[in-house]
C-alpha cells in the first residue's frame, strides 16, 4: 500500500491534471499532501483534479482534496471530475469546514510580556492572600457561631480526621524524629568530642529538638501527608460538583469539610510534636549511649540543662503551625478547577506554600519568644 | 436474521462474564454487520457496558470469543492489536475527555500518536472535524471543564473519529442532551455512518434513536442477546421483557396498555 502512486500530474498547455489513484487515506495523508504540493507549483490557469482512480477516501483525502481546490491564491480555473458517487458526501461535508481563518495568537514584544507576567504575579498573589484571609475570617465567624451550638462542630468527622491524620501519622512521626534526634547527637559527638565537649551534646540535642526542630519536622512532615490529602480530597470533591450538592442541601462546605478537618489538625499537631520530641530525645539518648554516656547521666544532664520554657516555646507553636497548614489546604482545595492537572498543580502549590509559611511563622516566633526572654 | 452473506465487523459468541459469583453475561453470542448502525438495549445494570467494555479488552471475559475484524484479542499479536486500536474509535458515556488538553489537542491526540501528520495539516483536520461534529472553530482552544455536556459529547465523537476509523463503539451517546439536541446527534452520527463507511455499534436507551438512525437493534436481558433485528421487526417480538421495554411505542403491538 505504501509504495503506490497517489497522485500522476500531467502539464497540458495552459492545464495541469492532478490525477488521483489508490488510498487517500488518513496513513496517506503525509505523502499525500507533500506530492499535492509538489505539484502545485505550475502557474497553469486551469486545473483539472480526477479522482476517477480513487480507492479509498476517507476525510483526509477529502480534505487535502479540498485545499487542492480551494487553490493557493492564485487565480486559477479549478475542475472537479470523476469523483465517485459514494465520495460526494464526505467531499460535501469538509467543503462545509476550515472556512474561517484560524486565529493568529497575537505577538508581544518581550519586555512588555515579562512586565505583563510580573504584573500577572502580583495580582495572583494579592488574590491569594486575600483568599486565605477571606478562610480565616469565614472559620473564625463559623468557630464563634459553633460556639453557641456545638452540634455545629461535627463531633464525629473530627474524630475520623484525627485518627487520619494523627493516630495514623505516629509511626512515621517516630520514626523520623528518631533518626532526627539521633543524628544531631551523632554530630555533636563527632565535633564536640575535640573540644572534651561531650556533656553539651545533651545541651543541643534538648534544646534544639525541643525549641525548634521538634515542631518544624513535624509540621512539614504533617503539610506533606495531611495537607496534600486535604487539597486532593476538597480539589475533587469540587472537581465532581460534590461542593456544590452540599451547598444546594443547605449546608455550608467550611462547616461540613473545613472546621472538622482544621479542628483535628490543629489537636492532632501538638500531640504528635509531643511524641516526637521525645522520640528525638530518646534518639539522641541511644546515639550517646553508643557514645559510652551513661543513660542516667543523659537523663540527668537533660534535666539541669532543659528547662520547661524550652519545651512551651515548641508546644505553644504547633497549634498555629496546624492551623496555617490546614488553611492553605482547604483554600487551595476550594481552587482546583476542572481539569486533573490543576489538581496536581493546587496540591503541589499547598504543600509548597504550607511549609513556606510554617517556615516564616516558625522565624516570626523565634523573634517573639526572644523579645519575651523566653 | 435473512441475509448472513454481508461480512461480520464484530462476532461475538458464547461470551461469559462474572464478577466474583455474579454473571452479568450468560452464554451471550451477537453479529455486527459491516456498514451498520447495531444499537444495544437493555435494562440499566443489565450489563450493556460490560458488553461493550468486554469488547473493547477493558474487562476480562471468563469464556468465550470476542473478534473484531477476524482479530481474535486472546490469539492476536501486539501488532495486529496496534492496528486493530488504530481503526477503531470509542466514545465513553461520559466523554473521558482529557481534562488537561483543549479540544483541539484533545481531537489531535490519536493523530498524534498514530499518524506523523504535519502540525499544519493535523490542525485543519482536527478543525474539520470539530465542525463536522457542529461545533465552532472557536471552541477548539477552549478545555473539556469549559463545555457543556452536550458540546462535552460532540467532541468525544470528534475525538472517536479523529482517526477515520472502521468502527465506532458509541456508549450512550445521546444521554444527557435534550430531545432537540439528541435527534441532531443522531442524524449526525447517521451522516457520518454514511459517509464514513462507519460500522457502528452503539449502547442507547432513546427509543427515536433505534427507530430513526440504527439498521438493527440487540435485545439485552438476563445476559443474553433476547430478540435482534430492525426495529418494527423487533416490536412484534414475544419476548415479555422486549414488550414490557418498548412499551407505548408507535407501532407496537397496541394489545399492550397505554399508561397515561
Amino acid at each position: 500500500m505504501g509504495s503506490q502512486n497517489l497522485v500522476v500530474c500531467r502539464a497540458g498547455e495552459g492545464r495541469l491534471t492532478i490525477a488521483g489513484s489508490g488510498a487517500w487515506t488518513a496513513d496517506n495523508a503525509t505523502r499525500l499532501e507533500s506530492c499535492i504540493d509538489n505539484a502545485r507549483p505550475n502557474d497553469a490557469p486551469r486545473l483539472e483534479i480526477d479522482m476517477g482512480d480513487v480507492e479509498e477516501f476517507d476525510t483526509y483525502g477529502a480534505w487535502i482534496l479540498e485545499r487542492l481546490m480551494r487553490g493557493d491564491g492564485r487565480p486559477r480555473q479549478v475542475s472537479l471530475v470523476r469523483l465517485p458517487e459514494k465520495f460526494h458526501d464526505l467531499v460535501e461535508g469538509v467543503r462545509r469546514t476550515n472556512r474561517s481563518a484560524p486565529a493568529r495568537p497575537q505577538r508581544v514584544v518581550w519586555p512588555l510580556a515579562l512586565l505583563a507576567n510580573i504584573g500577572r504575579g502580583v495580582e495572583v498573589a494579592g488574590a491569594e492572600a486575600l483568599r486565605l484571609a477571606a478562610m480565616v475570617g469565614a472559620l473564625v465567624a463559623l468557630f464563634g457561631r459553633a460556639l453557641v451550638a456545638p452540634r455545629r462542630f461535627r463531633l464525629t468527622s473530627i474524630v475520623h480526621h484525627l485518627d487520619r491524620v494523627g493516630v495514623r501519622a505516629v509511626p512515621i512521626i517516630i520514626l523520623i524524629t528518631l533518626l532526627i534526634g539521633a543524628i544531631i547527637a551523632q554530630q555533636g559527638f563527632f565535633h564536640f568530642r575535640r573540644f572534651g565537649a561531650d556533656d553539651y551534646v545533651v545541651d543541643l540535642v534538648g534544646i534544639l529538638t525541643l525549641r525548634e526542630i521538634g515542631v518544624l519536622i513535624v509540621s512539614i512532615m504533617v503539610a506533606g501527608r495531611s495537607g496534600s490529602s486535604y487539597t486532593a480530597e476538597l480539589g475533587s470533591m469540587k472537581m465532581r460538583e460534590e461542593i456544590d450538592a452540599l451547598r444546594t442541601m443547605g449546608r455550608d462546605p467550611l462547616e461540613v469539610l473545613v472546621l472538622p478537618r482544621i479542628i483535628a489538625l490543629v489537636v492532632a499537631l501538638p500531640l504528635l510534636t509531643l511524641i516526637g520530641a521525645m522520640a528525638a530525645l530518646i534518639g539522641g539518648g541511644i546515639v550517646a549511649s553508643i557514645y559510652g554516656m551513661e543513660p542516667s547521666l543523659y537523663v540527668a544532664r537533660l534535666r539541669e540543662v532543659v528547662s520547661i520554657s524550652d519545651f512551651e516555646v515548641g508546644m505553644i507553636k504547633a497549634p498555629f503551625m496546624a492551623l496555617v497548614i490546614g488553611l492553605v489546604a482547604c483554600t487551595e482545595g476550594f481552587q482546583v478547577r476542572g481539569s486533573a492537572e490543576s489538581l496536581g498543580a493546587r496540591t503541589t502549590s499547598s504543600v509548597v506554600k504550607a511549609i513556606f509559611l510554617v517556615i516564616v511563622l516558625d522565624g516570626i516566633f523565634a523573634m517573639f519568644f526572644s523579645s519575651m526572654g523566653m | 436474521m435473512k441475509d448472513t452473506d454481508a461480512p461480520k465487523a464484530i462476532e461475538v459468541t458464547d461470551l461469559v462474564v462474572e464478577f466474583g459469583r455474579n454473571r452479568v453475561l450468560d452464554h451471550l453470542s451477537l453479529d455486527v454487520r459491516t456498514g451498520e448502525i447495531l444499537g444495544l438495549v437493555g435494562a440499566s445494570g443489565g450489563g450493556k457496558s460490560v458488553l461493550l467494555r468486554t469488547m473493547l479488552g477493558l474487562i476480562r471475559k471468563r469464556q468465550g470469543r470476542i473478534a473484531i475484524f477476524g482479530v481474535d484479542r486472546d490469539k492476536a499479536t501486539l501488532q495486529e492489536l496496534q492496528t486493530l486500536e488504530r481503526r477503531w474509535g470509542v466514545l465513553y458515556q461520559q466523554g473521558a475527555l482529557f481534562s488537561s488538553l483543549t479540544v483541539f489537542q484533545n481531537i489531535e491526540f490519536p493523530i498524534r500518536e498514530y499518524l506523523r501528520t504535519p502540525q499544519r495539516l493535523m490542525r485543519e483536520i482536527a478543525n474539520a472535524k470539530l465542525e463536522m461534529v457542529g461545533l465552532r472553530p472557536e471552541d477548539g482552544d477552549k478545555l473539556p471543564s469549559e463545555l457543556s455536556g452536550g458540546m462535552t459529547k460532540r467532541v468525544a465523537l470528534a475525538r472517536a473519529l479523529a482517526l477515520d476509523p472502521a468502527i465506532a463503539f458509541l456508549d450512550e451517546p445521546t444521554s444527557g442532551l435534550d430531545p432537540i439536541a439528541a435527534r441532531e446527534f443522531g442524524v449526525l452520527i447517521r451522516t457520518l455512518q454514511r459517509t464514513l463507511g462507519l460500522t457502528v455499534f452503539m449502547v442507547t436507551h432513546e427509543i427515536e434513536a433505534l427507530q430513526t438512525i440504527c439498521d438493527r437493534v440487540a435485545a439485552l436481558a438476563g445476559g443474553r442477546i433476547v430478540a435482534i433485528g430492525p426495529m418494527p421487526q423487533l416490536l412484534e417480538i414475544e419476548d415479555p421483557w422486549v414488550k414490557s421495554y418498548f412499551r407505548g411505542v408507535r407501532g407496537a403491538p397496541s394489545s399492550a396498555p397505554v399508561t397515561p
